[in-house]
This record gives C-alpha cells, structure tokens and sequence, in this order.
C-alpha cells in the first residue's frame, strides 16, 4: 500500500512537467497548427537556465525563476520570427524540419554555454521529505503541483477574462475570421510561440531540482510531453494536463510494478493505444477547445 | 542518362578512391540512400510521414545481426528473414493506423519508433542491450567475399542503384500514378476508384523493407551495432535526408542522403560549433528552398535560363 503510495507521489509529481510541456505542445497547436520538435528543447534552456542563474550566480529564487522563463519565452520569438516567418511555402512538413534545425541549434548552443556535464539543482525550498502514511513525499513535489495549479488557472483567467487572450482564442479557432475582426493575428501567432516556448521553460524549471540537468536532457522529455499532448488531445488544453498527468502516474507505475527499463517506453505504448482507440485523444474534438 | 551518371560515378569512386575512410563514408552514403529513397515513396509519393523509420532500420540490422552471431545462420538468410519480420511488422503497424486520416500514421510510427528503440536496449539477452551486438561477420557470395571497403562499397552500391531503379519503375507505373493522385488529393483519388488505404500500406512495407535492407547492410559493414545507431534522431535525420533533397523525387532523395552523411564530417573542422552549424544549414536550406534541393537547384537554374532572353519559346518543361 505505502508503495503504491509511493509511486503516485512521484507519478503525479513527474506527470506535472508532463503536463506543463505538454500544455506547450498544446497550445502551441491550438494557434498555428504546428509541432514544435524543439519544444524539448525549451525545457532544457529553462532548467539549466534556472541553475545557472540561481545556483551559479545566486539571484533569488523568484527572480531567477522568472528571468529563465523571460529567457526560454524570447527563444521562442525568436525562432518564430527568424526562422519560421520567413518560409516562403509554409508547407508542414517543411515547417517541422526547421523546427527539428533549431532544436539542434540549440541544443549546440546550450552545449557551448554549459558544457556536457550535468548540473544538478537544489530544491527550492530546504524542507526535509515529508513521511504519509509510510511514503516519502518531496517538498518539490508540492511546488510543483502547486506552481502547475497557478499556471492552468491562470491560463484559464487569461483566455476567459483578457481580451489579448480571447483574442488568442479566436486566431486559433480560425484565423482569417479573427483578421477580418481586426486581431492581429501575426502579433497572435508571435505571442503563441513565446508563451509556448515560456511554458517549456517552467516545466524545466520546475524539474530541475527533481534530476540532473544536461544540454540533452530535452529530446526525451519533449518526446514524453508531445505523448501527453496526444494522449489527452492535441486540440485540448484540459486534455494536455490530463494525460500528463496520466502518463506520470502510469510510468510510475509501470516501473514501480514492472520494470524501470520499461519507463521510457510506457509513453510511447500509451499513444499508441490512444492512437487505436480513441485517435483524438481522451479529450480532443475536432474543434479547438480550451480551457 | 541520370544512371549513366551515377553508375559513371559510382565506378569512379570505388576504383578511383583508395581510402579507407572515403570508401566507407560514401558506402555510408549508399546506405542511407537505401533507407532515403524508400521514405521518400511513402513521404513524397503516399504523402505520409514516418518518425520511427529507424526502427525498421534497427530490425533489418537486429535480425542479421541476432541471427548470424547467436544462431550461427548464413547472412543471406539473415537478410530473407529480417525482410519476413519486417515486412510483418509494417504491416501491423500500418494496417490500423492507415484507416484514419490526417497525422495519425506519423504519430504511431513515433510511437513505434521509441518502442522498438527500447526493446532493442532492454532485450539484451538477445540484443546485448547497450553494449551492443559484436562479431557480425562479413558478407560473402560463394567465393566473393566483401571484407575490404572497396568490395563492400560495390556491394552496397550496386543494392542502392537497384533500389532507385525499382521505385523509378515504380513511380513510372499504374501504381505510381495512383500515388501521385494521392498525393495531389486523395479523395478525388479515392472516387477514382483508387483503393487508398491499401496503397499506402503497401507504400509503407515497401519503405520498411528498404530501411531494413539497409540496417542488413549496416549491421555487415561495421560488424558492431548497438542501440544508438537506431534512435529517434536518427529517424529525425532519415525523414530530413527526405525533405532536404526533395519529397517527391527519387534523386532528391539520393541528393539528400549524400548530403546528411557527408555535411557531419566536413563540419567536424567546426568542432564545438558543430551542432550550431548543423541546425542553422537545415533551417536555411529550408527556409530558402523548401521545395527541397534537387527541385529548388533547377528551379533555380531555370529561372536564370529564362532571364536573359525576355521570350521563353517553348515550355519550361
């Protein structure tokens, strides 16, 4: 029992960051129809972003938190700006092979700044483990779920009750509409990638304290994230943290219970039923839905 | 007239070239065109995708690898059963996912992909795991045997340029035909009269075997495989080998897996700055010619040849 316990402790611990990058993915979708393969990426920039400037040049906690946020949210700009703007037959696929470009590009240059080692992050807070009920429970866990909580809600605030976010919205339901309205729907599409790309970045701050940090420490966790994306449905931002969620819980089991080598492959076996059962997902429909 | 070329080169290259190391870089690039040109059919022609392709890729290279040095079985029939195996599991894999429409398919072979990538570290009673598989042996033909690069280089050659003329012959024919209405639209295909799910499957083993036709070739080559050579990126690179020479285009094809298997070894001169370089080449090759290589080169020199003249008689052909 105190196993079981313990394996959903840090299944929906892990299933949190799923589903953060997950939302990214999500949302990412959601607005521009697009896969980003260096989402993953991203949560790299922020984890190590995190340690950097937390534990290397000692800023507090809050402030280095936002500052790798603000970091991973203009590298997101950027590639959309640079790189994706200026296709000049933004055919998906093409598209994808940018993206799969600048996720090399920038795992090179995180390779540069910080070299091939793995760094490794305090948690934030010094509270010692927490015993329930015989299971160990880590205190970053909770600001995990704590900090996940805040960011959905504030999504939903911000697509409810914000124009800029309602306006979002509508770029994402059907863009040509939202133009003749009168949204800026490039400006739209922009914000999309940096709050995408910003999201990323705090699924990497949020998991840098839980294992060690290194330049590729991305691919797999975007891989992971992109699954939990598919799982709950790419058109859904519940579904997005829904089947992160699943899937932490699920691959917590399966190596609690199975085996650890499996852990890697639980996502993947989950897709795929997805895939075959239910294709849009737990959640999906195949208009966009959000929060 | 193009296979005049590439044989004229071929034959060039393998008598001319006496290193080792160039010998068994462009034997690289002959394997990797096997593996291109058969995405390329089902990425170009059927208009699906595939991110787990190096699964295929690992199972050709698994099996003749499995079976030579566990089972002591002959490597020809190594590569007859890893062409059974893989033409099962595609199969399998692509009967139910090619039913829906949209993404579906590239979403599964991912999955795939990933799940194949971990059976081949976790099974290591059979595989070695990520130790990896030693002792495959060399490739022979009753006497012949394709120990030396250059002999080997031949081998894999003469395998490439089969598989080129194979799919052109494809493409050139009824079912090449049908791929291409799929590919323009394929529910106009499909009220055609064009039995589209079938095709793709079929489109979709063809590619399979191909791919694992390679990693047969490649497990011979290096006579050492481990899990590593068969891992997401390198279905990444499979599918970007695809897109960069030209989707749609059996040369391009060739153009592109000569491309991403020669560009890694000339950047190693950049050292640390390999990687940056690597990504950036990508993303402006396909910011300036998404079209891909092979169709934006003579894009572009079509253009340059209709300039000077305002009149362009005739067609651009």
């Amino acid at each position: 029992m105190q196993e079981l316990l313990q394996y959903l402790f840090s299944g929906i611990t892990n299933g949190a960051v799923y589903a953060v990058i997950a939302l990214g993915f999500s949302m990412l979708y959601s607005s521009t129809g697009l896969i980003n393969f260096a989402h993953g990426e991203f949560v790299m920039v922020g984890a190590l972003s995190l340690i950097s400037l937390w534990k290397g040049l000692k800023i507090p906690l809050p402030a280095a938190f936002a500052v790798s946020v603000a970091v991973t949210a203009a590298a997101g700009l950027l590639l959309e700006r640079l790189a994706l703007r200026n296709v000049r037959k933004p055919h998906p696929i093409v598209l994808v092979i940018i993206t799969v470009g600048a996720s090399i590009l920038i795992r090179g240059i995180a390779m540069l700044v910080w070299g091939k080692d793995s760094h490794s992050s305090p948690s934030y807070s010094s509270h010692p483990p927490i015993d329930i009920a015989g299971a160990t429970l880590l205190p970053q866990s909770l600001w995990i779920i704590a900090l996940t909580l805040l960011l959905v809600l504030g999504l939903h605030v911000f697509y409810k009750r914000f124009l800029t976010g309602r306006a979002m919205l509508a770029t994402a339901i059907n863009k040509k509409a939202a133009a003749v309205v009168g949204i800026r729907t490039d400006t739209m599409v922009l914000l999309a990638f940096a709050m995408s790309a910003g999201m990323g970045g705090i699924g990497g701050a949020l998991i840098a304290p839980l294992s060690m940090s290194s330049f590729d420490m991305g691919m797999i966790l975007g891989l992971k994230g992109f699954c939990a994306a598919m799982i709950g449905g790419l058109s859904s931002s519940w579904g997005a943290v829904f089947g992160g969620l699943l899937l932490g819980i699920l691959e917590a089991m399966g190596v609690g219970f199975l085996s650890s080598g499996l852990k890697d492959a639980s996502a993947f076996v989950l897709l795929l039923l997805i895939l075959y059962f239910r294709p849009t997902g737990l959640f999906g429909k195949a208009v966009v839905q959000r929060f | 007239m193009r296979y005049l070329i590439l044989i004229a080169a071929v034959l060039a290259a393998g008598i001319g070239l006496s290193s080792p190391y160039q010998l068994q870089l462009l034997t690289f690039v002959g394997i990797n065109t096997l593996l291109a040109v058969g995405l390329n059919m089902l990425m170009g022609y059927a208009g699906q995708i595939s991110l787990g392709h190096a699964a295929f890729y690992g199972l050709g290279a698994y099996t003749t690898g499995v079976l030579t040095v566990h089972y002591q079985w002959s490597p020809w029939s190594a590569l007859a059963a890893a062409i059974v195996l893989t033409v099962i599991c595609a199969f399998l894999i692509a009967l139910p996912l090619l039913s829906l429409s949209g993404f579906y398919l590239g979403m599964g072979t991912l999955g795939f992909g990933m799940i194949g990538f971990v059976v081949f570290r976790q099974w290591s009673s059979l595989t070695g795991g990520d130790s990896g598989l030693v002792g495959i042996p060399a490739l022979e033909i009753g006497p012949l045997s394709f120990s030396s690069p250059r002999s080997y280089f031949f081998l894999v050659w003469a395998f490439a340029v089969l598989s080129i003329f194979l799919c052109e012959r494809l493409i050139d024919s009824r079912i090449g035909r049908a791929l291409r209405a799929i590919h323009d639209s394929e529910r106009a295909a499909s009220s055609m009269g064009i039995d589209t799910g079938r095709l793709k499957v079929h489109i979709f083993v063809l590619s399979a075997l191909l791919a694992a036709v390679g990693g047969f070739l490649y497990a011979h080559l290096v006579s050492f495989i481990s899990p590593s050579s068969f891992d997401f990126l390198v279905s990444v690179r499979m599918v970007t080998m695809v897109v960069i020479g030209g989707m749609a285009s059996i040369w391009g094809a060739l153009l592109g897996a000569t491309l991403m298997t020669i560009l890694p070894e000339t950047l190693t001169v950049f050292h640390e700055y390999e990687m940056i370089v690597y990504g950036l080449i990508m993303i402006v090759i396909m910011i300036l010619l998404p079209q891909g290589l092979f169709r934006g080169v003579l894009d572009i020199y079509e253009h340059a040849r209709k300039k000077p003249g305002r009149t362009s008689a005739g067609s651009r052909g």
